[in-house]
């Protein structure tokens, strides 16, 4: 059998968490009783117009500068015409040839860039809901802005299919417009995939499976369809370019409608809109409010601060976390230190991804600043630190709430190696044991360095010291 | 001489001649004794008028000032969103319906102090121009009432030269309120695209449609559009008026240059042909300067605009699916068959025709040969236009190469009933202000228009030229019905 290669290229659906919607000023609010996030314009009552949200162009440009894409002066918006239930005016107001951005790219941690072919400004649909045998409309969801962001065919792996989503993910996270709660909807993925022998250049018919929602999910949905294509193939018949839906139930993807019969959209500018005239000057000042971005961060902290690549990769991970230890890192010594904390103490009260995104703690970066520079000043050690960060952690507060005085003071290096000295002299036995291989016998060493400096000395570095002294 | 023009009855409100509640009661006996041969109204809002005209009255027995339009009867094309009260389009896919908002005009206008009578007539959802398409079936002309009122604004020009209401509104996607205007011998005012809100004007073709008022004399035209020309939020395409009007009608025309393009008088009833030719000289009396040119361009005006105003029907009208409002079929068999049933019971010929056009021509495989050709020629029409305004001030040509149709021409020949079209689409393909105004009459009295066109955003203008000549001249023939004073 010959070898075998995907070919993928992704549309992405992020929803953009502005207030109110993009043609009324209707709340975005996700939930809500159906319907009643609705105006005479976002259910489209005959008469009615839409208005452009500003803030959504401001987001979709800020999205576009954040993947390296141009953004267009000049845009404008059209319709895309088909009938269903679930949108209001049988026309989705999206962009066709004159999108907002266009031509960027996102880099893999491999380098390769994905190239990204265009973004563009539309409205979201409402949601049929299936209750009781009937079927009911909730046009809450109508109208609220999307936007699409679509690459060239440039994956050619599940791995960097995933490892794309996830930056684009963490990427639109970090810059504020979007949640991109796959669970809830605010981001979801149109799966393109083809294959084609791997020493082959011209690319396979691709079919394109809609609307993953999770990542466990496209992972299946993509071997499956990469296994079938190559079966189709293998066996010597066609793939059919269609569109296909991945059943969560039984792990296959379906067709839903082939080529012939896909909707002809009719699409045209939208009359009731102006063109979209954006100045070299707003772009700019979009792009001043621009965060560092996730990937130059976790750059910088491996270069920085030391920090390996996992740790930085989970600090990076999600925008208050990072937003946090940025604010501590700056006024500490070993922001190491920080990261430690965040990632071993922390994030132990903080399961989900969910808690970790909100990141509501107790502990403010004043707080945490002042315990790390306890410990940089020797006035704490570890341990205390770590006890007093989680009795942070449950009640609040700052460092000195939990600390008392007597416990304060610490012990610092020349002076631990001092009693160190002493103790290792005070117990030649437990010497003996130890340089007889009975490794264990340093903790009653350690206990002794212990009791000499009222357990404030640094158990860690003592273990260390007595090590050297025994040689 | 014509009766019961705005300024008239507002000083007969303020003298205490008439309350608004006699006043509007007066109006209200004569539609419901002509509205069996006119079928001008479609709904009678009876008790609202008379609670806003009350409430008028209160304000004058207080010593309060009440504006022009405060008191004053008028009505609204069916088409114009009213909350609370019936808004069907004249479709039977809409009955039932009741808007929960209004439309931009109508708040303006009620917010003024109006008092309205009813809503009015027009070709299902103004596709056509005989208002025979209506739902409702057609209204007749008020000068003889074997022929029709024109459309698809029928319903107001019919009111008005009726004496039903003192003026309307009506909306002009391709002559919808100049072509009945000139044909029931009163006055129609289409805006400048832009000039006018659209919001809450149930869209036929967005690009195309502007609203505007259909009255006695240019001097109400004038008063009304600067009563609803104002910039609105809810409409991006409107940026409102640049300059009022109705202070500006009585300026010297001498040396302004009046272009006469060859192609608007080709093809007319010789009767047509000969009142223009009057309004010329006329023109040239009141010291004119006659500029004549030649505008080629506009031989591909009616494909442009039949191509363009469907595909934008076509997508406007694709909501009507009875899930949330209007007409749902009796019996069906699943969604598809819901909205299949629906929209072909509730639709109809006209609408449907145009429907299918204009799906066809924005299809995958069609577009280019259309509606993107059609697009082009369009831009080539707005240049050709913004050229011809560099050569005279205003240009005048006649507003329908006939007059009224008899009833039920239209319905047996849809295409020459297109062709009827020629000289009103090419202003809104160009987004253009017009205005037609009476100019004559054909050998069984019924009226003949004539149409001034001006640059963008250039009504006080055209009025103004207008003005003139209805001050010279006295085509205004009144139809004896109705209301008089």
């Amino acid at each position: 059998m010959k070898e075998y290669e995907l070919v993928s290229g992704l549309e992405t659906h992020v929803e953009l968490s502005t207030k109110t919607k993009i043609f009324c000023s209707c709340s975005t609010e996700f939930g809500g009783e159906p319907n009643t996030h609705c105006c005479p314009i976002c259910i489209g009552l005959p008469g009615t117009m839409p208005r452009l949200n500003k803030q959504v162009v401001n987001y979709a440009i800020k999205a576009g500068l954040a993947t390296n894409c141009t953004i267009n002066n000049i845009a404008k918006m059209d319709r895309k015409n088909y009938c269903y239930p679930d949108l209001s005016k049988a026309y989705q107001v999206s962009q066709y040839d004159k999108p907002l951005c266009s031509n960027g790219y996102i880099q893999l941690d491999s380098g390769k860039k994905i190239r990204i072919l265009r973004i563009h400004i539309e409205e979201d649909a409402g949601k049929l809901v299936h209750e009781r045998g009937d079927t009911f409309v909730d046009y809450n969801r109508g109208g609220v802005p999307l936007i699409e962001i679509v690459t060239e065919p440039d994956i050619r792996s599940i791995d960097e299919a995933i490892e794309y989503v996830e930056k684009l993910q963490l990427i639109m996270k970090s810059i504020g417009v979007s949640d991109c709660k796959m669970q809830e909807g605010s981001l979801r993925c149109d799966v393109n995939v083809s294959v084609k022998p791997k020493d082959v250049d011209t690319l396979g018919t691709r079919t394109e499976i809609k609307n993953m929602n999770s990542f466990t999910f496209m992972r299946q949905a993509m071997e499956y369809e990469f296994d079938r294509q190559v079966d189709l193939i293998e066996s010597g018949e066609e793939v059919i370019q269609e569109t296909r839906r991945f059943n969560t139930g039984t792990g296959e993807t379906e067709g839903m409608r082939s080529k012939e019969d896909a909707h002809d959209y009719r699409y045209f500018r939208e009359p009731d809109l102006v063109t979209i005239h954006t100045t070299d000057e707003e772009i700019e000042e979009i792009r001043a409010t621009l965060p560092e971005l996730p990937d130059s961060k976790k750059a910088r902290y491996i270069a920085d601060f030391g920090i390996n690549e996992t740790d930085a990769k989970i600090l990076v991970k999600y925008r208050k976390v990072s937003e946090f230890f940025d604010a501590v890192a700056e006024k500490v010594n070993k922001p190491k230190t920080v990261s430690n904390f965040i990632i071993s103490t922390i994030y132990r009260t903080l399961s989900t991804d969910d808690e970790r995104e909100k990141f509501d703690i107790k502990v403010s970066s004043e707080s945490m600043t002042e315990l790390v520079k306890l410990i940089e000043d020797g006035k704490i050690n570890n341990n205390l630190a770590k006890d007093t960060l989680e009795k942070m952690l449950q009640n609040g507060g700052k460092p000195t709430d939990y600390i008392d005085e007597s416990q304060m003071g610490g012990v610092d290096e020349g002076e631990l190696r001092a009693i160190c000295e002493k103790v290792v002299l005070a117990n030649p036995k437990a010497v003996e044991d130890i340089k007889g291989g009975k490794g264990a016998a340093i903790g009653a060493l350690i206990g002794g360095v212990m009791k000499e400096t009222k357990g404030k000395a640094d158990a860690k570095a003592a273990q260390k010291i007595i090590r050297e002294i025994i040689g | 001489m014509k009766n019961s023009t705005i300024k008239k009855l507002h000083n007969m409100l303020l003298q205490g001649e008439i309350t608004c509640v006699d006043l509007t009661k007066k109006y209200i006996d004569e539609i419901k004794k002509n509205n069996e041969s006119l079928n001008a109204y479609v709904l009678l809002t009876e008790d609202e008028a008379l609670q806003q005209a009350s409430a008028v009255d209160e304000k004058i027995k207080n010593g309060e000032k009440i504006g022009l339009l405060e008191g004053i009867p008028m009505t609204l094309k069916d088409n114009i969103s009213t909350n609370g009260i019936e808004t069907t389009c004249c479709s039977k896919i809409l009955t039932g319906y009741k808007p929960i908002y209004d439309a931009y005009v109508w708040e303006k206008l009620k917010n003024a102090g109006a008092v309205m009578l009813g809503k009015t007539n027009m070709d299902e959802f103004a596709m056509g121009s005989s208002c025979e398409t209506s739902y409702f079936g057609g209204a007749a002309n008020p000068h003889n009432t074997d022929h029709v009122a024109g459309g698809s604004s029928g319903g107001v020009a019919s009111a008005v030269a009726g004496n039903i209401a003192a003026y309307g509104l009506g909306s002009d996607t391709g002559g919808s309120i100049r072509q009945p205007a000139s044909f029931c011998g009163v006055v129609g005012l289409k805006p400048t695209y832009g000039a006018v809100s659209r919001y809450g004007l149930i869209a036929y073709a967005s690009s195309f449609d502007q609203i505007g008022p259909i009255t006695k004399s240019v001097e109400d035209a004038a008063i009304v559009f600067d009563a609803i020309s104002s910039k609105d939020y809810y409409d991006s395409t409107c940026s409102g008026a640049v300059e009022t009007c109705a202070d500006k009608l009585d300026n010297d025309i001498t040396g302004v240059k009046i272009g006469v393009p060859k192609e608007y008088y080709e093809g007319l009833r010789p009767d047509v042909k000969n009142a223009l030719d009057n309004a010329i000289e006329e023109y040239k009396k009141l010291g004119a300067e006659i500029v004549e040119f030649e505008l080629p361009i506009l031989k591909y005006a009616l494909p442009v605009y039949y191509i363009l105003a469907c595909a934008e029907a076509s997508s406007n009208l694709g909501r009507y699916d009875s899930i949330r409002y209007g007409y749902r079929t009796e019996s069906y068999n699943g969604i598809h068959d819901m909205m299949c049933k629906t929209r072909s019971e509730g639709f109809g010929k006209e609408v449907q025709r145009r429907i299918l056009l204009g799906t066809y021509v924005l299809s995958s495989g069609y577009y280019d040969a259309y509606y993107k050709k059609a697009q082009n020629m369009r831009g080539a029409i707005v240049k050709a236009f913004k050229e011809a305004f560099a050569k005279c001030d205003v240009i005048l040509a006649p507003t329908v190469p006939m007059t009224a149709f008899k009833k039920g021409f239209s319905s047996q020949n849809a295409v020459e009933t297109y062709q009827t079209d020629i000289c009103t689409v090419p202003v809104n393909i160009a987004g253009l202000p017009g205005v037609s105004i009476p100019c004559g009459e054909d050998n069984e009295g019924l009226p003949i228009g004539m149409q001034i066109i001006g640059n963008s955003f250039c009504e006080a203008k055209i009025l103004n030229v207008a003005y003139k000549f209805e001050q010279a001249t006295d085509f205004f023939k009144n139809t004896e019905m109705g209301v008089e004073f």
